[in-house]
């Protein structure tokens, strides 16, 4: 940012930058688009799921705005700044998950929360979905990749740990998702095959013990009402029953706005926060279906796009690790409502209702932005 | 700042991370293949059937209410059943414009604006969507066949046939098995709604409510396909459910049945229980009431009348009714100055008609004013004579007195399975500085001595103080529940039983109880001049505060109200305890002269046969004989 580099680069090069007032901002202007998009399209289906409220919309609007605010911010602080610094957050969102574990605030039978009347309530597991890949980034970056046996086993631990403080809350779709976007910064920084493999093979018997000893009733009775939903179609089968009718009488081009009737007659529980898709099935068919996921599929593009031509190691592992995860939730939640997959409670990122899961997305965005306009010119050249 | 190797590799792991993310972009486009071919399968090869589930037809699930579990008395008699019956249903979803149907319904059926304006309030409760609510219990044929005709106009309106709780033993046990009621918007909010969602009743009082979660059973469902109109077309899957648990009771309907008639429509409360086993057999509160009244939700008047009723039939008054004790404690203050060593079985007090505290001018009067003159243990009791207890409460003090008739359950709960028992008052010091910030005076010492005073009883603690003096202080609770399904009840935190210093300590007491019915100057000699069989007995009478509602009335009934209640209290045989009873009769006045005779009653009716014998079983052979000859 100094005069003196400004020289080395030639007459058009400044004019260039000069000229975007964006990449001033470290703001990409495709992300951007796409996200504003996603936020259109959330506030068109919303006003259909939630029957017409417009307090909500404006509750999910302003969230956007402060979703963005925070996007923004992130964007400004440098990679290597973040990298300096994740250490240290890793340590003291561990420190929250634990102070949650030992004294946090209980609601609906989950303690998730810290809570300081009058100030403010918030959910340590929300900063870890961005900590977690970060931190494994931050640790892996500076070490020989692929990485070594005795790297995976610390980045393992490093995981494990918040993962497990999370499952206890008891938020098995927040544990998932976190230990994902530990997981896939290992896989980007090239983590052997035959290692994998055998991690995938170790999966059947820890899944049996943690069906005994680890998984609370209610969530048994997810992977149950899942493998055969009609079991409890009073309780929690209901949501998936009702989800299937609402998306398959959808058809091609759907019911047409505001005209669903499984969703509108109250069939359809949640039907504005984690089974939203199932509304917008209903109502614009598999095309409205198949727009949502190319939207989704350019956001990732773009994601990957930046993991490749991010200069640092740091980088490429966090923003492939970040656009990864993201299409997790993606496929979680539709997977989730169309019945393929066990419901765990996973929004649908920028649709769902819902303002703490927008900020937390729209910050790792930030981080991706930061990612791509922090580079050096020079290497550019 | 790079450093030549460090560039190499730098670069290969560029490739690499590249190779990486192309792989996780091949897998990416291939499951979001894998979401859509899932769409495509439910939109489009399964339109058809999603689409017809949806537009014109719906899917329901329908709960179906598992069926209440039946009650029966020791002998198997029913005591609540579930009857068949019509009712008239709406599903609001399907009515439009419901108001407008509801109209009609009561045109059709011609009813009142009153009931019109009842079902509107049923139907405001109303819980999931397309949910049926009842809003007319028990049709009639007519009134069936008046639906039928005018069904065309009536959308939503369904006559539905469903199982109703019945009482076939109308009045008799409408204090100890309680009733079904509608469910309200209160118990609604605490109930498990996916178990409840067919269930229209929920026990109200007594066993109903006490055993509501094994009575009740677990919810089955249908799911089933409809037509726009609400229609059933087809059940596309049935789960069962699984009915709640019939539970036998301890209580014999035969006895009850006496026991209320010894009452000869007098106000009052009897319980009758089996101390080797703490079963209740009979549990009599006069005046009752017909339970059924509530099953389909009672009319204001019919409830206003059962309310305000002077004699209050809705009033439990076997665990709800306080009443001081009097008389009838001083078996049990014996067992504690004894154990206590205040007294001896020979030690005497001088009663000249009056007990005075030392240096206290204030004359505690015996109840025969001319005095009993030297009095010892056994003629204390056998007389009621206050001033040898006066004595002995003095003695024992507050503290001890507390102790030893708290462990025979006063001032606490007592049963094990009834709903909304009272704990009764057992006073302290702690109790008097808490209740009303003032110490403890040695006069209050003395009056509760003879059950007089703060303290309070129910009529079935008194029952349960007495079967520990037929058991010697074995403790179990009572209960009402014999059986339930096939379980047995279980005591999930049992009393400890009453140890005394010497076992021979209930000996003495429980001869002072036999004198009282037996001995020449007993004061239910009377009653117990005509038994077949010994029994231990005391009477006792408790002064009445004035009910507040008889003031109102004419001045002849309210002197009758004003009058003391009598009790009495027995077991039987003296040698091997069958049975014990605690009768209060409410301004009887007289606790040997009316509840005595009304004890005996009940331990006749359990304890002879048709011919006045007493029974073989309750009878140990030896010793019957002997008396027989």
């Amino acid at each position: 940012m100094n005069g003196n580099f400004d020289r080395n680069l030639s007459h058009e090069d400044v004019l260039r930058r000069r000229a975007s007032l964006l990449q001033r901002l470290h703001v990409d202007g495709l992300l951007l688009l796409l996200l504003l998009t996603l936020a259109a399209a959330s506030l068109f289906i919303l006003y259909s799921a939630s029957g017409k409220n417009l307090d909500l919309l404006v509750k999910q609007a302003s969230s956007f705005g402060l979703g963005l605010g925070a996007m923004l911010v992130i964007a400004q602080f440098e990679p290597r700044f973040m990298a300096r610094w994740v250490p240290l957050g890793y340590l003291v969102v561990v420190g929250l998950l634990l102070a949650v574990e030992f004294m946090g605030h209980t609601a609906m039978g989950a303690t998730r929360w810290i809570n300081i009347p009058g100030l403010i309530r918030f959910q340590p597991s929300e900063f870890m979905k961005i900590i977690m890949p970060m931190t494994i980034a931050w640790y892996l970056s500076s070490r020989p990749l692929p990485p070594r046996f005795k790297h995976t086993v610390i980045s393992l631990a490093l995981i494990v740990v918040p993962f497990v403080l999370i499952l206890k809350q008891p938020d098995l779709g927040t544990s998932l998702l976190i230990l994902a976007s530990g997981a896939f910064v290992l896989f980007i920084a090239g983590l052997p095959w035959r290692w994998i493999l055998g991690a995938v093979t170790a999966v059947v018997p820890i899944a049996v013990g943690m069906w005994y000893f680890v998984m609370h009733d209610y969530q048994k009775q997810r992977v149950l009402t899942f493998l055969d939903p009609e079991s409890d179609p009073l309780g929690t089968g209901w949501n998936i029953i009702q989800s299937k009718a609402a998306i398959g009488s959808g058809g091609v081009f759907g019911k047409g706005w505001l005209l669903g009737t499984q969703s509108h007659l109250d069939f359809l529980p949640e039907s504005h926060t984690d089974f939203i898709i199932a509304v917008l099935a209903e109502e614009f068919g598999l095309v409205g279906v198949c727009l949502l996921l190319l939207l989704y599929l350019l956001l990732i593009a773009r994601g990957l796009t930046i993991t490749v031509q991010a200069q640092t190691l740091f980088g490429k592992l966090l923003a492939g690790a970040l656009t990864m995860t993201f299409f997790v939730y993606v496929f979680v939640n539709i997977g989730m409502v169309s019945g393929l997959l066990p419901v765990v409670g996973v929004p649908l990122p920028f649709i769902s209702y819902g303002g703490t899961s927008l900020v937390t997305l729209l910050s790792g965005f930030g981080v991706l932005m930061s990612i791509h306009t922090h580079r050096k010119w020079i290497a550019q050249v | 700042m790079p450093q030549p190797i460090q560039l190499k590799d730098h670069e290969k792991d560029a490739l690499l991370v590249r190779r990486r993310v192309l792989v996780g972009a091949i897998v990416v486009l291939l499951l979001s293949g894998v979401l859509v071919a899932r769409m495509y399968f439910l939109q489009v090869i399964q339109y058809e059937h999603h689409s017809t589930l949806s537009e014109n037809n719906r899917v329901h699930v329908q709960p179906i209410p598992p069926s209440r579990g039946l009650i029966y008395d020791r002998n198997g008699r029913v005591i609540a059943d579930n009857r068949p019956s019509f009712s008239l249903t709406v599903t609001r979803e399907r009515a439009g414009e419901w108001r407008e149907v509801l109209d009609r319904v009561v045109g059709v059926l011609e009813l009142s604006a009153e009931e019109r304006e009842l079902f509107e309030k049923r139907v405001l409760q109303g819980r999931r969507p397309f949910e049926p609510v009842p809003i007319m219990y028990e049709l009639t044929e007519e009134q069936i066949a008046r639906i039928a005709v005018n069904q065309f106009r009536l959308p939503g309106i369904e006559v539905a046939a469903q199982l109703v709780r019945h009482y076939p033993q109308g009045a008799h046990f409408a204090h100890s098995v309680g009733y079904v009621g509608r469910i309200n918007e209160k118990e609604l909010q605490s109930l498990d709604p996916v178990n409840y969602s067919g269930t229209h009743h929920i026990g109200k009082t007594g066993i109903e409510k006490f055993y509501e979660d094994v009575l009740h059973g677990q919810v089955g469902y249908e799911e089933v396909e409809t037509n726009a109109r609400g229609r059933v077309l087809r059940v596309l899957k049935r789960t069962d459910p699984i009915p709640g648990k019939d539970i036998t009771l301890t209580l014999d309907l035969r006895l009850q049945e006496a026991a209320e008639a010894a009452l000869a429509g007098r106000r009052g409360a009897i319980v009758a229980l089996l101390p080797k086993t703490g079963e209740v057999v009979a549990m009599v509160s006069q005046p009752s009431f017909d339970p059924n009244l509530f099953v389909t939700g009672i009319s204001f008047k019919d409830y206003g009348e059962l309310r305000d009723s002077i004699d209050r039939p809705l009033y439990n008054r076997v665990l709800r009714g306080l009443y001081p004790p009097g008389s009838t404690i001083k078996p049990m203050m014996a067992i504690a100055g004894l154990d206590a060593g205040v007294i001896t079985p020979t030690s005497r007090v001088f009663d000249p008609g009056y007990y005075q505290l030392p240096n206290v001018k204030h004359k505690y009067r015996n109840w025969n004013r001319g005095g009993d003159g030297s009095v010892d243990l056994e003629l204390a009791i056998m007389r009621s004579n206050d001033t040898y207890f006066y004595d002995m409460a003095h003695k024992l003090g507050v503290d001890r007195m507390h102790d030893y008739m708290s462990r025979f359950g006063l001032g606490q709960r007592v049963a094990l399975d009834m709903y909304e028992e009272t704990a009764g008052l057992m006073p302290s010091r702690d109790w008097k500085r808490a209740r009303y910030r003032q110490p403890w005076y040695p006069g209050e010492t003395v009056i509760l001595g003879i059950g007089q005073g703060y303290m309070q009883a129910t009529p079935l603690q008194l029952a349960q103080a007495t079967a520990l003096m037929a058991t010697r202080g074995k403790w179990i609770r009572p209960h009402l529940a014999k059986r339930i399904g096939s379980e047995l009840p279980v005591d999930p935190e049992p009393m400890p039983d009453i140890e005394l210093r010497d076992p021979k300590f209930w000996d003495y007491s429980i001869r002072g109880m036999e004198q009282v019915l037996h001995g020449a100057r007993g004061t239910a000699k009377k009653v117990g001049d005509t038994a077949a069989y010994r029994i231990a007995g005391k009477s006792g009478t408790a002064q009445v505060v004035a009910i507040k509602q008889g003031e109102k009335y004419d001045s002849a009934r309210l002197a009758e109200r004003h009058r003391d209640h009598a009790l009495f209290v027995a077991f039987a045989p003296v040698h091997a305890p069958e049975i014990a009873v605690a009768v209060m009769v409410e301004n009887g006045e007289s606790g040997s002269g009316v509840a005595a005779p009304v004890a005996k009653a009940v331990l006749d009716a359990w304890l002879l046969d048709e011919n006045g014998q007493l029974k073989a079983e309750h009878a140990p052979a030896a010793k019957a004989d002997g008396e027989r000859s």
